[in-house]
């Protein structure tokens, strides 16, 4: 990897994000919104984050409110979840999904981006995080914050069933096995 | 240490080692303690079954077959010599983790009355308890906690102190007359620290336990001589010693061996079978169900013998020469060890955070620089949530790691805070 490669990976914006994240710090759920809770463990590296985010069903069309979380983890999966908190605050839920969707796609890109200056344009500083896609073990640092977002959306009951299943796929599960233990 | 020619003849043994990264960059390799490089006495040996004795062991009556079961045994002979067993108490598994699973199911079998009145002192079950450590790795934990969840025994632990060292002295009032089974670390794979076994055993005997020793990050590096040490079981695998992944063994006492039940059962470990029941093979065949990994088991063989060959003292003074200057090379500001910081007692296994950047990140920069080292929990999640932190990064040698890979190591760890804009 050249350094104009590790540059792309580790992209001026992604480094700024990671200083001073957006959304970190969670709101307590109100009863004014639907709100939906997420939280997702990336076990190979112990990335973790616990999402909220606060849907308002403004004239019949679902939009996100606020979204915040907590969490720990790399540089690109701090700065993913920042970068996606303000691209999906004050959207509408459909639009944040496909947002979703859109980056997903980028993910899959392996460097070369989406190649659609129009989804660019909606990604806005996430195509920052073009550069990780060509490096496999960091892809899901970047993705799991979308997890976490899709997931929590689910559990807003503001999303449908088929997407609540392709939800599910996404979701990596955290399994604890009860035992007898017993701290010395 | 070893002198620079002798470290240049090593190395030459090792073709993967002189192979280069992306844009040309030499490797330094300091991921060891995940897996080992082979040399080509390894290489050969694995190549060399298949080229030219490749056949069934322990059955057929022709020479191939005869040829493939003497090289597979003494690969078994070479395997003891290198730990100080006897030959009949070693045992071929998948790996380290396969060899500790067949000693937790094959005493939860016995618990269930498998074995019959023999093995009936093997068995665990509600009032008893079973004692680990916090150091240890995943897979010298999880198969007894499953053992636990099986049987209705407790799990306990001891405890692990800030510089990373086991509590041993806890072990007079965690290990009590209810203790059954004592399974603990060697050498932690996170910490380095090497574990005093003697008065571990000691206490185990007092109480009558089973030692087991998780064996995988000493046996590479130190001698190792499970008699002397007096533990029961003893698991290692070959992938971390130079040899191949998919193999690994299994020591345990002979008498204990001859009263376990099986734990995987099927072809080639059997005597007599009917449709009603069955009598099984003596040790260690009744331990190795189905095709085993031979060509693997040769070449794991082949490996024991070049350690031999280099002599275990001579490796194991190589590898202090290497601690201290890895210990040296992670001496910088916002960079903490997570293990103990002094070289005695510990080996060339140096887990570090770096203060502000997660592990991913500083293994992502040193891999820029053609570094290879581990991020991550190293299967020891509980000994990483001891200290505080999710990851640490690892930095772990061989005997073919040089000072000049550890003095790489320490030049770009250095310019980490600064490319993330922290110091």
């Amino acid at each position: 990897m050249s350094a104009s490669a590790m540059e792309q990976l580790y992209q001026q914006v992604i480094l700024d994000h990671y200083k001073a994240p957006h959304g970190r710090g969670l709101l307590d759920a109100d009863a004014a919104h639907a709100c939906g809770e997420s939280h997702q463990l990336n076990p190979t590296c112990g990335d973790e984050v616990t999402l909220r985010v606060a849907v308002s069903p403004a004239d019949g069309t679902p939009r996100i409110d606020s979204i915040t979380w907590d969490g720990q983890g790399c540089s690109i999966s701090q700065a993913s979840l920042s970068v996606m908190t303000e691209l999906a605050s004050g959207t509408t839920v459909e639009e944040a999904e496909s947002l979703g969707d859109l980056f997903r796609d980028l993910m899959s890109t392996r460097g070369k981006g989406l190649d659609d200056d129009d989804a660019e344009d909606r990604l806005g500083d996430a195509t920052a995080f073009t550069g990780v896609s060509k490096f496999p073990a960091r892809i899901k640092c970047a993705l799991l914050g979308w997890a976490a977002l899709r997931d929590a959306l689910v559990r807003t009951g503001t999303v449908g069933e088929a997407q609540a299943t392709a939800s599910a796929a996404h979701t990596t599960p955290t399994t604890t096995t009860p035992t007898s233990e017993e701290h010395a | 240490m070893l002198s620079d020619v002798e470290l240049a003849a090593v190395r030459a043994d090792f073709p993967l080692l002189a192979r280069t990264l992306r844009d040309g960059r030499p490797l330094v390799y300091l991921d060891s303690g995940a897996t080992a490089q082979k040399p080509d006495p390894v290489l050969d040996a694995e190549q060399d079954f298949y080229l030219q004795r490749n056949a069934a062991v322990h059955r057929g009556a022709h020479q191939l077959a005869e040829e493939a079961t003497d090289a597979f045994e003494k690969a078994r002979e070479s395997v003891a010599r290198l730990v100080g067993a006897d030959t009949d108490e070693i045992v071929w598994t998948s790996g380290a983790t396969a060899a500790l699973n067949l000693v937790a199911y094959s005493i939860g079998n016995a618990s269930l009355g498998r074995g019959g009145q023999a093995a009936r002192r093997l068995a665990v079950g509600p009032g008893d308890e079973i004692v680990v450590t916090e150091a240890e790795h995943h897979a010298n934990l999880l198969p007894w906690q499953e053992l636990c969840a099986r049987t209705g025994a407790t799990l306990r632990w001891l405890g692990v102190d800030d510089d990373g060292h086991i509590r041993v002295e806890d072990a007079a009032t965690v290990v009590t007359e209810r203790t059954k089974i004592l399974a603990f670390t060697h050498v932690s794979n996170v910490t380095g620290a090497i574990t005093p076994v003697a008065p571990l055993v000691a206490r185990a005997r007092e109480v009558g336990a089973l030692v087991v020793l998780d064996a995988c990050q000493s046996v590479p590096h130190l001698p190792v001589d499970v008699k002397a040490l007096d533990v029961d079981f003893a698991a290692f695998s070959a992938h971390k010693m130079l040899g191949p992944t998919g193999v690994g063994a299994l020591y345990g006492r002979r008498e204990l061996l001859e009263i376990m039940p099986p734990f995987l059962v099927g072809g080639s470990m059997v005597e007599m079978v009917t449709m009603e029941a069955t009598t099984y093979a003596p040790p260690p065949q009744r331990f190795e169900a189905g095709t085993q990994p031979v060509a693997q088991a040769v070449a794991m063989g082949a490996a024991a013998d070049y350690l031999l060959e280099l002599g275990m003292d001579h490796v194991a003074a190589h590898e202090v020469a290497l601690t201290r200057a890895l210990l040296e090379a992670v001496d910088l500001p916002g960079v903490r060890v997570i293990g103990p910081t002094d070289t005695t007692d510990r080996l060339a296994v140096v887990s570090f955070v770096v203060e502000g950047v997660h592990s991913h990140d500083v293994g992502q920069v040193l891999d820029d620089k053609g570094i290879a080292v581990r991020v991550g929990h190293h299967c020891a999640q509980p000994l990483h949530r001891r200290f505080g932190v999710a990851a640490t990064t690892r930095a772990s040698a061989s005997v073919y790691t040089t000072l000049d890979d550890i003095a790489a190591l320490r030049e770009h760890l250095a310019g980490v805070r600064t490319f993330f804009g922290l110091s």
